[in-house]
């Protein structure tokens, strides 16, 4: 058989999509048709699902999905971590349990990670794994849970050992989520979003055989997780867009999509709001101030250049080329972008800036970006960890020297208070 | 838009930046600035007969290379990176491009060859002593029969360029003119300049004889139009000189040893290294931008020209002050090298306008 070409694929897909795709499915049945087909996730093995495809075909695959108003498989939150960490690490069983449900949107997943005493220091995690009898006994806390309280599953890194440096201490597993042990508590934030969960295990158990890889090996699988994460982050706008077009199977797409985007629907506001600023400067004329006038301009070149900085790190991927330093900076540049946003709002709100709710300018809407942007220079990343990862992998800048790396964990200092 | 080079230019800066840091290491520099001139016509032949660049956005049919503001904007990134000593600013960018935007089919077929060879060197004089960048600043006056007088300042390399084209009023309007640089009546006196990589003149003009660019009284959409272009071109040669002097201040970090170990290790050093790389990225991003919808013709130009400029003057002088501070005391003497970017960053920073002003221009583009 010859290589798959853009050509080759476009047509075989086209073909298939022609020959299958129709409104009268529902939404599992139609996933699990085009899982059959290879068309649901491209790239993978042959033997999961997949048809071995270049990653870089996969967007024709999409392409022509989108083209005939198919609806893809669920690629929305966690479960699309789940999905690639077991495709890497899982064992065969866990594989079969697992994939094709995550695929076709039935199975819903949550990532328990982030502690309260481990942050930006995830390797520092204490939430213990100790195997008792026959199974896994799980005792501790985990935070900023996203979805949690309508989870089916959580990936779980867990300190299993305690007598080894701090990263070959830790396992992954794969935790059910129904289970007396396990108290799913929503966690209010200053904006007064409860977007996350906080997530108490008190003898909470997991079988031997949802160990994923092996003991020890928790922290190379949560990397796996980590980097598709990183991977998505962007993906989070696009997951938002959902198809408005009548019929079953869109309203169950919807339906997922808004379940999933639920704990989203302040991000935008998170983001600064950069979108909002002319207009308000315009309507409550503060744009005639020439302090207030650069202010604004600031904003607009920065956002802009980072705009452009973006598509370029998008165009040199496209071609293939080694990913520059304009690939690594999105995260740090976006929340600078915020910050000057948030900002420049309270300038041209003056005095409303003290008010919220519907006292406030656009119904609370500009309250809301001014308590929501601290947010964005901490989540998935601060901007100190930002600025290390830059300097390290991209400028390659020596590590400061560690002092967490070379001993036991247990004789680690630890948080006193969380 | 474009948001990446071709492999051609990938290649056409390839060979660029070696040709430059070949003839024009420090040493060079330093030589150069010394003088009066601050270039030699050596060199400056040797630069356009070996690569062409002196026309290098000029039109094939008036003895130029025929490329566009994309590839102009990668020359001038690579010379502002070597910090090149010539008058390819003067020349190339402001007097061919007033030029082409202003000047009759006939003129360009006579003006435009020359300054594409190199053997003609031109320069722009637009601004007067009063500093002002825009069209609303030139008092210069110009009597019925194209006589020219008033000063016109800040004139880069206006003391050794052979034609000069000078921006001045008439009773129609704004109008462009030409003269040599010997005409009789001109006085030139070269400026104590703080960047002595790139000179600069005063003019005095007391009834000199010139002879129109274009149209009596429609110099104002020409000229418009040419500072657009000068300003998105300079970004580009400073963003040139950010990442010069930024890796400049990463090799010291790396090279500096301070209770015990290379200051490049400690946090405060690091994070301030991801900062400005993160500035010099951006305004790389604004200047590329502003380059292709230039090529492109893009009616954003000018307000994406003067976005450009502004992160420019802004990134290129907050890293050439960094650098300094990341080189410490050394990055203080006349010896180390960081000087003479810094000052090129201070001049090129209020050159054609200060990034507050460019913000302004682009607020007004945008009906703000």
């Amino acid at each position: 058989m010859s290589e798959p070409t853009e050509a080759s694929v476009r047509a075989e897909v086209r073909a298939w999509l022609e020959a299958n795709w129709s409104l009268d499915h529902g939404l599992v049945e139609w996933r699990n048709k085009l899982i059959d087909s290879g068309w649901g996730v491209p790239s993978w093995p042959k033997e999961w699902f997949g048809r071995e495809l270049p990653p870089a075909l996969e967007g024709v695959v999409e392409e022509e999905i989108k083209r005939i108003g198919a609806v893809g498989v669920a690629k929305t939150g966690i479960r699309r971590l789940a999905a690639a960490t077991l495709l890497v690490h899982g064992s065969d069983m866990q594989k079969q349990k697992f994939l094709r449900r995550s695929l076709t949107g039935e199975d819903t997943w949550c990532q328990l990670f982030s502690e309260p005493g481990s942050g930006s220091d995830l390797a520092g995690a204490t939430t213990r794994a100790e195997f008792k009898g026959n199974r896994w006994v799980i005792n501790g806390q985990k935070v900023w849970t996203t979805s949690a309280h309508h989870a089916d599953w959580g990936l779980l890194l867990a300190r299993t050992d305690v007598n080894v440096p701090k990263h070959q201490g830790l396992s992954y597993f794969v935790l059910d989520i129904h289970q007396p042990g396990v108290e799913v508590r929503p966690l209010r934030q200053m904006n007064g979003h409860a977007s996350f969960n906080q997530v108490f295990f008190t003898d909470a158990e997991v079988p031997p055989e949802m160990l994923v890889s092996e003991v020890g090996r928790g922290w190379a699988v949560a990397t796996t997780t980590l980097m598709h994460e990183r991977r998505g982050a962007d993906g989070i706008r696009t997951w938002g867009m959902t198809s408005d077009r009548p019929g079953r199977i869109y309203q169950e797409e919807r339906a997922e999509i808004a379940t999933v985007m639920e704990p989203y629907k302040w991000y935008p506001q998170r983001a600064g709001r950069v979108d909002l600023v002319i207009e308000r400067a315009n309507a409550t004329g503060r744009a005639a101030d020439p302090v207030v006038r650069q202010e604004i301009a600031k904003l607009l070149c920065m956002s802009k250049a980072a705009e452009w900085t973006a598509r370029r790190a998008r165009a040199a991927q496209m071609q293939g080329k080694p990913q520059g330093p304009e690939g690594s900076l999105g995260k740090l540049v976006s929340s600078h972008v915020a910050r000057a946003a948030a900002h420049v709002h309270t300038l041209i709100s003056g005095a409303d800036a003290m008010l919220t709710g519907e006292d406030a300018p656009m119904d609370g809407v500009i309250a809301e970006i001014l308590v929501s942007v601290p947010a964005g220079s901490i989540a998935g990343g601060t901007d100190e960890i930002q600025r290390n990862i830059i300097s390290e992998r991209v400028l390659g800048m020596p590590k400061e020297p560690r002092t967490d790396n070379d001993r036991p964990f247990r004789d680690v200092p630890k948080n006193l208070v969380v | 838009m474009q948001f990446s080079f071709t492999s051609e230019q990938e290649e056409f800066r390839a060979i660029l930046r070696r040709y430059l840091e070949d003839k024009s290491p420090p040493a060079v520099v330093r030589r150069l600035m010394e003088t009066e001139a601050g270039w030699e016509r050596d060199g400056w032949r040797d630069l356009n007969q070996t690569l062409g660049l002196s026309g290098v956005h000029i039109p094939e049919a008036y003895g130029g290379q025929g490329f566009g503001f994309v590839e102009l904007g990668i020359v001038l990134e690579e010379m502002g990176r070597a910090l090149l000593c010539a008058p390819y600013f003067a020349s190339t960018v402001l007097a061919a491009t007033a030029i082409m935007n202003a000047g009759t089919e006939a003129q360009k077929r006579d003006l435009l060859p020359g300054i594409a060879s190199g053997d003609t060197v031109a320069t722009l004089a637009f601004t007067e002593p009063n500093g002002r960048w825009d069209a609303d600043g030139v008092e210069m006056r110009a009597s019925g029969r194209c006589r020219l007088d008033g000063v016109k300042s800040f004139v880069l390399d206006g003391h050794t360029a052979d034609l000069i084209v000078v921006v001045a009023n008439t009773d129609k309007g704004l109008a462009f003119f030409t003269l040599p640089g010997d005409a009789p009546g001109l006085s030139r006196r070269p400026l104590k300049v703080m960047d002595p990589t790139r000179k600069q003149a005063r003019l005095e003009f007391r009834s000199v004889a010139a002879e129109l660019l274009g149209e009596d009284g429609g110099g104002a959409a020409p000229f418009a139009r040419t500072m657009t272009q000068a300003a998105l071109c300079l970004a580009n040669e400073m963003v040139g000189g950010a990442e010069k002097l930024r890796q400049s201040a990463l090799d010291y970090a790396n090279l500096r040893v301070q209770f015990g170990r290379a200051i490049a290790s400690f946090q405060s050093m690091k994070h301030k290294q991801a900062d400005m790389l993160v500035e010099v990225e951006l305004a790389k991003s604004a200047a590329y931008a502003a380059a292709s919808a230039a090529a492109e013709d893009d009616a954003d130009l000018p307000a994406l020209a003067s976005l450009a400029k502004a992160c420019a003057s802004d990134a290129y002088m907050q890293t050439a002050i960094h650098t300094i501070q990341i080189h410490g005391g050394i990055g203080f003497t006349w010896d180390n090298d960081t000087h003479l970017w810094f000052k090129r960053a201070k001049s090129s920073e209020v050159l054609l306008g200060d990034a507050t002003w460019h913000r302004e221009q682009m607020m007004r583009a945008w009906n703000v």
